[in-house]
């Protein structure tokens, strides 16, 4: 196993009180595996995320532990995890757009960084990254160029280059394709893929609410809600076979291409989030869902309802256990 | 974009037109004849007035038209004919501007720099320290509400009458000749120290301010927690947040470089330090206008050159700017 | 100098993208923001002395006492080396500098607004001339202006002064004017505004204006003690008014009678001490309403 979350709950003070941003969730994410995870805004996507590779100081972990390639991942320890960082796990954020200093030219900025990792044949890496530069479709001036003088998808292009420049475990891309254009965000879909089967990277956590970019590259996909896994299955199964309620509601709500809307009308999910400084007990998503007894005011456990297939859902467990 | 550059030169010619023009102007737009104002300082005949205002009037040139005599004085700043002092009859302004001006810019030059470095420094360290942000915010904060002109009596008071460490006035010991003699030159430099003292205290607060500020908010932009997601070490971070944090820092200077001025003027009041600030409050107290004149257009001039200067080392460093100018394509 | 920190916030663009507080949400967070508190609450107390002080004070600044003499139960400030009594002329002079900075501050808000809101709203070449005397005033040192017209003319009076410095610094008023108007102006609801057919002048006034109220009124602020520091050169320069004590004066006739060469620190400490506590407490307040005003910088 490449990826181990057991576990792990996350939580950050506020002026109202702790709120707990991700929930006692576990999972784990194979070699080469590409996992999408996916929810509305707020559910703890980017939180569980970031979390692996950069904890925001305002943020703790309350409990849980998370390991990589069989080791400990020290995310707690943030002075632990700085040599880890790029080398081991690394990120491509998603403010992706304004990440690169505005202030020094490309090449310095990688140099820079190689330093910081202690990595003494820094031009032989600048050789591998001219490589990589070729193979995603740009000329290797970009080094010599600011920030500033790249388009957004240049630059989008660009940080995932840097960001997996020395072959990281994990890859952390959090909202890689939201700011950009279709073809761009195709051309970026493209690379992550080419990146992973190249052995670039090894496994990869693509954080989004954009269902239709995970269907296109993802090898699994997590749903989270309100701090909680909901479900997690290969992408054939979450996009044709889902059982979660909240998932099956999501994919409903997908605008088909080619379908006109004068006959059907879009359906979404009425409602919203419950409010995680005070959540409810039992299944967060009780209250939006039509299938919700009372059983559901219990906590539903996130387990395996078939090979490789987990949900949190009383209806399921029922359903399965039949 | 070739246009950042002759905007920036428009803007500075028409700001020295507008120096000039005002210069001319105030006296002429004043009521009442600026040669009866300036001959009701002195205590006259009529027989004596009668022949003083007709030599005045073809001095001043008042006796031409308006028009005439605005291009007149535009002859007299193109070939730096500023005309004679009134009270250091007869020597010419431009003589005494140019006797005063190395007291000020020894005064200015190492105040203006050395505050500005410091404060930089310290602004930035404060940015990094919570315990040093807490003693440098609300003595930043303090130093920079002080009046000048408060600073400039205070710190004589401390150093040179409770302790007698430093004369209070003049630019040298007036028992002294100017010569090249360690006494002199001695004498100059402990003549030099309060005044350069003050305008250095009273700048160093609103540096230190400025640049915490921007620093703070540089460690906490994207570009930083990039480089902290990628594992940089914080000195990596540190350094780039510094150097992007310089430049709105810089164009601060050119702004702040009026008031510096401004606090200059009154700083060598207050010690009679022989610089232009002093030369200019002579002039207002004796009514000396053509002194006034010379000195304020010296001082327009001045404060664009220096302008112009600080854009110069801003285009050389800040690679937005400079690429922008040279018409680079995305 | 305040104007250190006018120039950030010059250089900042925009309106801020989070809705400013409001109502309740900013008494909330207003009282709790020690800046807000000490600063507005030292400033009240010495606003407060300004209006009361030469009511209590024992004497008028006219009134003849010992030469020089330290203070004393008589003199609560001791006297000035032509024997009046300094608490009295500190109390008028509080006074006068408040009068001075309200003034300089009120007039550089009118002319910078109306300069600032015309550039930002209607844009093009109007907005390049606006721009262009802008920049101009703003690289002539205010002092060396305001000395080289204030020598020239006889009138001497608080009103003068004040307008007069506000007509100097009036272009960071319309900086952050027309920076936040051109800002608002493309923003959705002004356009709704345009639809519905409202007159240029009604939009600026209901919609865009009280958006920026707030960043306004910082800046504000700091014009506000920047005028009461140029009023205090001014006066310092001998350009003051004659007839009244202020700070400014105060200082000027203690440096012109060598009163720290005779030890005389109860004439020449407390003006500057005071106007230092003046500005440094509008400085602090301003950061603190800054803080309050924009949920971003509040630190956690």
């Amino acid at each position: 196993m490449s990826v181990t979350v057991a576990n792990l709950s996350v939580a950050y003070r506020s002026h109202r009180g702790d709120v707990t941003a991700v929930d006692g969730v576990s999972l784990t994410i194979a070699d080469g595996e590409i996992m999408g995870l996916a929810g509305e805004s707020g559910c703890g996507k980017s939180t569980l995320g970031n979390a692996l590779i950069y904890l925001d100081p305002r943020m703790k972990v309350t409990e849980g532990k998370v390991a990589l390639d069989g080791r400990d991942l020290p995310i707690a320890d943030s002075k632990a995890m700085r040599p880890l960082r790029m080398t081991e796990v690394s990120l491509v954020p998603q403010y992706a757009l304004n990440a690169l200093t505005p202030t020094r030219k490309i090449r310095r900025l990688v140099t820079d960084l190689l330093k910081s990792h202690g990595v003494q044949d820094r031009d032989e890496v600048l050789t591998e990254m001219k490589r990589r530069i070729a193979l995603i479709g740009l000329t290797d001036d970009v080094l010599g160029k600011y920030s500033f003088e790249l388009s957004g998808g240049m630059r989008q292009r660009v940080t995932i280059l840097m960001s997996t420049l020395l072959n990281p475990s994990l890859l952390i891309a959090d909202e890689v394709t939201s700011a950009l254009d279709v073809s761009t965000q195709r051309a970026v879909g493209e690379m992550l893929l080419e990146f992973r089967d190249r052995g670039y990277v090894k496994s990869v956590i693509a954080i989004t609410h954009d269902l239709s970019i995970l269907a296109q590259i993802a090898d699994s996909i997590a749903i989270m809600y309100a701090g909680r896994l909901a479900e997690k299955a290969s992408t054939e199964t979450i996009v044709n076979k889902a059982l979660h309620p909240y998932t099956q509601a999501l994919i409903a709500s997908l605008p088909e291409v080619g379908v006109r809307h004068d006959q059907t009308t879009l359906t979404g999910i009425p409602g919203r989030p419950p409010s995680l400084v005070n959540p409810p007990a039992g299944c967060r998503f009780r209250d939006r869902c039509p299938f919700a007894v009372a059983k559901c005011a219990e906590t539903p456990p996130f387990e395996e309802i078939s090979p490789g297939h987990q949900v949190a859902c009383w209806k399921v467990t029922k359903e399965a256990s039949k | 974009m070739r246009r950042f550059l002759i905007r920036k030169l428009i803007t500075y010619v028409l700001a020295f037109i507008a120096g000039v023009t005002i210069d001319w102007g105030i006296p002429h737009l004043m009521p009442g004849d600026p040669v009866q104002t300036y001959l009701s300082t002195f205590r006259l005949q009529p027989a004596g007035y009668a022949a003083l205002y007709k030599t005045m009037s073809q001095a001043f040139g008042t006796n031409m038209s308006g028009w005439d005599q605005y291009l007149h004085y535009w002859k007299g700043i193109l070939t730096w004919d500023l005309g004679v002092s009134y009270t250091s009859f007869p020597t010419p302004v431009s003589t005494l501007i140019a006797q005063a001006l190395p007291y000020t810019l020894a005064l200015l030059v190492p105040a203006i720099v050395l505050s500005y470095t410091l404060g930089n420094r310290l602004g930035a360290a404060a940015a990094r320290r919570k315990a040093l942000d807490n003693t440098v915010l609300p003595l930043g904060y303090i130093f920079q509400a002080m009046p000048y002109a408060w600073v400039a009596l205070i710190v004589p008071y401390l150093l040179g009458v409770v302790w007698h460490v430093f004369p209070l006035s003049g630019g040298y010991d007036h028992s002294l000749l100017p010569s090249w003699t360690w006494t002199f030159i001695w004498s100059l430099i402990t003549h030099w120290f309060l005044p350069f003292l003050t305008v250095f205290i009273v700048s160093l607060g609103g540096w230190a301010i400025g640049m915490r500020n921007l620093v703070i908010y540089e460690l906490e932009n994207d570009a930083s927690r990039y480089l902290r997601a990628l594992g940089a070490r914080e000195r990596v971070i540190r350094r780039y947040a510094y150097r992007n944090a310089s430049l709105p820092q810089l164009s601060g200077l050119a702004l702040q470089l009026g008031v510096v001025v401004g606090g200059n003027i009154v700083t060598e009041t207050a010690f009679q330090y022989p610089g232009l600030g002093h030369l200019l409050f002579t002039a207002i107290a004796n009514k000396d206008y053509f002194l006034l004149q010379g000195i304020f257009i010296f001082i327009i001039i001045g404060v664009l050159l220096a302008n112009f200067i600080i854009d110069l080392v801003f285009i050389t460093v800040d690679p937005r700017t400079r690429l922008s100018m040279q018409g680079a394509q995305a | 100098m305040s104007q250190t920190v006018l120039k950030e916030h010059a250089s900042s663009p925009a309106a801020p993208d989070t809705p400013p507080a409001h109502g309740s949400e900013f008494l909330y967070y207003g009282l709790r923001n020690k800046k807000l508190v000490f600063g507005l609450g030292l400033e009240l107390l010495l606003i407060l002395f300004a209006v009361i002080g030469p009511i209590i004070s024992p004497h008028n600044t006219t009134d003849f006492f010992k030469l020089g003499a330290p203070p004393s139960a008589q003199n609560w400030l001791g006297t000035d080396s032509l024997g009046h009594d300094v608490f009295a002329q500190l109390a008028d002079g509080i006074r006068e500098s408040y009068l001075v900075g309200a003034l300089g501050a009120i007039s550089a808000a009118v002319v910078g607004m109306v300069l600032g809101f015309t550039a930002g709203w209607r844009g093009g070449i109007i907005d390049e001339v606006v721009q262009l005397f802008t920049n101009i005033l703003v690289m002539i040192p205010a002092l060396v202006l305001l000395v080289v017209i204030g020598s020239y003319l006889n009138t001497r009076g608080i009103l003068f002064e004040g307008v007069f410095i506000g007509l100097t610094t009036w272009p960071w008023v319309a900086r952050a004017v027309r920076a936040q108007t051109f800002s608002l102006r493309s923003r959705e609801f002004v356009d709704l505004a345009k639809l519905s057919g409202k007159r240029a002048t009604s939009i600026i006034v209901r919609d865009i204006a009280p958006n920026m109220a707030s960043y306004l009124f910082l800046v504000i602020i700091l014009l506000f003690g920047s005028s009461m520091l140029l009023a205090a050169s001014y006066d310092f320069l001998g350009l003051g008014p004659t007839s009244m004590a202020s700070l400014g004066v105060m200082m000027q006739n203690a440096n012109l009678n060598s009163a720290l060469f005779y030890h005389m620190w109860w004439w020449v400490v407390p003006p500057g001490l005071v106007l230092t506590a003046m500005v440094a407490a509008l400085l602090v307040a301003n950061v603190g309403l800054d803080e309050v005003f924009n949920p971003k910088l509040r630190e956690q």
